[in-house]
């Protein structure tokens, strides 16, 4: 049901940082959206897709972000020069905005069915009967089940997919012309994020929404939007219907963009290097049991959880295995498991033929160099008050190799995963995330390990970023012969680099095999669901057009 | 969420007055600062200078002299003994000074091993916590005054007194902040990369919990300095001999409503540098707060 007259225009929006020397956050930024369609604006960290949804909110950060010039004009209102009472009435009628994490949205004292009545107290005359049932017929619209059980619920009591939800029925109560969603559904897993997005459409379908969804992820672009809005460092660089953009992309930026964004597609399987086993574990088994110390006959008896339950697997050298699955599938409490960051309940876990399951913390000494972690998130894997340098050479040192040489070697590393020389006496911060993870890199690598345990090590990285740490981790596995266990959530990326995949749901093993056999037909059920969830499965975008019914194997970066 | 959204919305929206307002609430004027650093020097270098400052004997007993009022022989009159009271203040200002700063750097020097090792060791955190948590049950000022009472009132028993009380503050700080450091991935990292618990506790650990001592520090620095007067006025702290700015006005109370210089001069500095510090302890915080800056720059 599209209208000619837009909801929302925003025309050459100019935000700067207010200060002695204003930087531009957004550059002469303007779109329009119409009744019933979904605008994506898509880009990479920093690019000012949230500024701009803050501006049309009306909810610059007072003394930090100012709009200079431009305006936005939403149902003939300017939002930047509206009174503080004018902008409240437009918040509630015609604007409400989805965050993208519902935990912290909200109020985790209150049950959700009082904080969506207060929306209704605030904006409406109805009593509380009538506020009550419009509330449960709201909930009923968002498909939560047990209506009656939820209004009384406080947040916590609910899962993510729940809560995201009562975030959107809180948004539609007032029946808004225009909703923004800022990254919605990028703290949720996959199969809520698959739900969260149909129900998204179909209200929007239902009710001729407008919806301003701001995404970093360009499969839920192709899975949403109608048109698409491609942003880089504040600037508008493309605009268009999604297929246009998507498929004969004109910008060199959306051309790179795209061409990051890896293919669902399994690559090509690469031939065995060599045969030696360097990781082998046998039914592992971590049992978190609530029921300990000394105490213990006081409290309530809780059910132990299984967070690893029978895992079995085998890597060679110079081998990918990728363990997937969502989140509490037990995919990190294994990782750390094989670390011995924790001690496992059962099962045998051997590095290079090594059983290290049941050595005490204090023997595991040796054992700790053939295995090296690299983490999620760089930002907190470094030590923010140590030198790269330092941080480099922490390890060789504690296994007794002189500080020069450590240095030395710290130095071809550096070099090694494309850093300059002399980043070896600055500080992590002076680093953007990307080369903070090189870093990270590196500092596993001068271990020598046989193994490197990768945990989400790309999930907090933009796409073009993410690409490039992969082919450096490809690259390094070609010339060093080094084993990799890689963590992920995320099946595009498991299908780029693994040679064997693993999945898990709640703590068991699902399906293993090589890649190509459990990404392109899986056997059991559970993965292909994951599969279908993947966002933006029917899209290829290496092609730039939609995925043809039979697959072809498409070739890698 | 609309709801938070009309709090924001009668919150000012940065025009005129109210955001004038907002903003001097955000930052503290440099002004105020340096003037706490310069009454802090003043109060210091008193201190330090005491022998040269002073124009007579702060001990000498003058019976004929006996509550002089001010002038120039005696520049802030005489105590009830015929003491000269300037020379006293400006010898107290070593007392209360050393008492300060030496409970600060002792409490501290004491409390940050056993907070890093309550933080890491966690069997250990159970009996040092447990300890601490009755050390801090017991009142500072009765604590002192016992120990105080059953020793003799020395300088040395006297900050001991008040030391053992602000160790658990110390020790509990010290312990936050490694608990949470400790779940760093860094902290991890050293762990897989074979580094020794001396050395994680040392290099990863210690170096996150500076900040937020040296802020501490400089609260009880200033407590210390309290206790140490409240200890002398109460007759439990540092023999008359030694003057202290606590016992001055001690011996001023009973001529306090015939001569009040005999308390004001000596309340006064006490005023001014508990003050200053405390004000240049929120500038530290501020400043090693990162949270802080960010909403200052």
């Amino acid at each position: 049901m599209m209208t000619d007259a837009p909801i929302l225009e925003v025309e050459e929006l100019v935000v700067e940082t207010s200060g002695r020397k204003p930087s531009r956050i957004l550059d002469a930024i303007s779109f329009t959206i119409n009744a019933g369609e979904t605008l994506c604006l898509v880009g990479e960290s920093g690019s000012g897709k949230s500024v701009t949804s803050l501006a049309t909110m009306g909810l610059l950060p007072p003394g930090a972000l100012v709009a200079q010039s431009g305006c936005i004009r939403l149902a003939g209102e300017d939002v930047l020069t509206a009174t503080p009472a004018k902008l409240l009435s437009l918040r509630g009628r015609h604007m409400a905005m989805i965050f993208q994490e519902p935990m912290t949205a909200l109020n985790p004292v209150l049950s959700v069915g009082r904080q969506l009545d207060e929306v209704l107290c605030q904006h409406t005359s109805q009593t509380g009967p009538q506020r009550r049932a419009r509330v449960l017929e709201v909930f009923e619209q968002v498909h939560l089940p047990d209506v009656e059980r939820i209004y009384a619920s406080y947040p916590h009591q609910l899962s993510g997919g729940q809560r995201q939800r009562i975030m959107i029925a809180m948004a539609l109560l007032l029946k808004p012309q225009l909703l923004i969603a800022d990254e919605p559904t990028t703290a949720l897993d996959v199969t809520t994020q698959h739900q969260i997005l149909a129900l998204i459409k179909q209200l929007q379908r239902e009710h001729g929404t407008a919806v301003l969804f701001i995404t970093h992820d360009m499969g839920v672009v192709v899975d949403i939007a109608d048109r698409v809005c491609v942003m880089h460092h504040g600037q508008l660089v493309e605009s268009g219907p999604v297929d246009q953009v998507l498929g004969s992309p004109q910008e060199a930026y959306t051309q790179r963009l795209l061409a990051a964004v890896p293919s669902l597609l399994p690559r090509p399987p690469r031939e065995a290097t060599s045969n030696k086993t360097v990781l082998e574990v046998q039914s592992l088994e971590k049992v978190f049991n609530a029921n300990q110390g000394v105490l213990r006959w006081l409290r309530k008896p809780v059910t132990p959880t299984r967070a690893v339950d029978d895992v079995s697997f085998v890597l060679k050298r110079g081998r990918t295995l990728g363990v997937v699955g969502e989140s509490g599938s037990g995919k990190s409490t294994l990782a750390r498991c094989v670390m011995r960051l924790i001690t496992p309940t059962g099962g045998n876990i051997r590095v290079s033929g090594k059983q290290i399951t049941e050595l005490p913390k204090s023997m595991l000494k040796p054992h700790r160099k053939r295995i090296q972690m690299i983490f999620q998130d760089p930002n907190r894997s470094l030590n923010p008050r140590m030198t790269v340098g330092q941080s480099l050479i922490e390890g060789p040192t504690n296994y007794g190799t002189s500080r020069r040489e450590a240095l030395a070697r710290g130095r071809e590393l550096l070099e090694l995963v494309g850093l300059p020389v002399d980043a070896i006496d600055r500080y992590p911060h002076q680093f953007s995330g990307g080369q903070r993870q090189r870093i990270a890199i590196a500092r596993a690598l001068a271990m020598e390990p046989e193994v490197i345990v990768a945990d989400e090590a790309v999930s907090a990285l933009d796409v073009s970023v993410q690409a490039q740490v992969l082919t450096l981790l490809h690259e390094i596995q070609l010339r060093l012969g080094i084993a990799v266990l890689f963590i992920t959530h995320d099946l595009r990326v498991a299908a780029q680099i693994c040679d064997d995949v693993l999945v898990m749901q709640r703590g068991r093993l699902i399906e293993y095999g090589p890649a190509a056999q459990v990404l392109g037909q899986p056997e059991a059920e559970y993965t292909r669901q994951l599969m279908e969830a993947a966002p933006g499965r029917g899209w290829d975008f290496a092609a730039g057009a939609p995925v043809k019914p039979r697959f072809s194997p498409v070739e890698a970066h | 969420m609309h709801a938070s959204h009309s709090h924001l919305t009668l919150a000012p929206e940065g025009r005129g007055v109210s955001r004038l307002l907002s903003r001097l609430s955000q930052t503290r004027p440099r002004g105020v600062t340096l003037a706490a650093g310069v009454v802090l020097t003043l109060i210091i270098s008193v201190a330090l200078f005491a022998p040269w400052l002073a124009n007579h004997d702060p001990l000498a007993l003058s019976p004929a002299d006996r509550l002089k009022p001010m002038g120039s022989e005696f520049w802030l009159g005489t105590d009830p003994y015929g003491r000269d009271l300037y020379s006293r203040i400006v010898y107290g200002a070593r007392v209360s000074l050393t008492v300060g700063l030496g409970v600060a750097v002792t409490s501290v020097a004491i409390g940050l091993p056993l907070g890093l090792l309550a933080g890491y060791f966690r069997t250990l955190d159970a009996v040092l916590m447990r300890i601490m948590d009755g050390l801090m049950a017991i009142p500072g000022i009765l604590l002192a005054i016992a120990i105080v009472s059953l020793t003799s009132a020395s300088l040395w028993t006297v900050m001991i007194a008040i030391m053992v009380p602000e160790i658990p503050q110390v020790v509990r700080l010290v312990r936050s902040r490694v608990l949470a450091t400790r779940e760093e991935a860094f902290v991890e990292a050293a762990i897989l990369m074979g580094t020794s618990t001396p050395r994680l506790l040392w290099r990863h650990l210690m170096p996150s919990t500076l900040a937020p001592l040296i802020v501490q520090g400089t609260y009880i620095c200033a407590s210390a300095i309290l206790t140490e007067a409240i200890l002398s006025f109460l007759g439990a702290g540092i023999g008359t001999e030694t003057p202290s700015w606590g016992n001055i006005m001690s011996e001023g109370r009973v001529y306090f409503q015939l001569k009040p210089s005999l308390i004001f001069w000596a309340g006064l500095l006490l005023s001014a540098c508990i003050l200053s510090i405390n004000l240049l302890g929120d500038s530290a915080r501020d400043a090693l707060d990162p949270k802080m800056k960010r909403r200052m720059s």
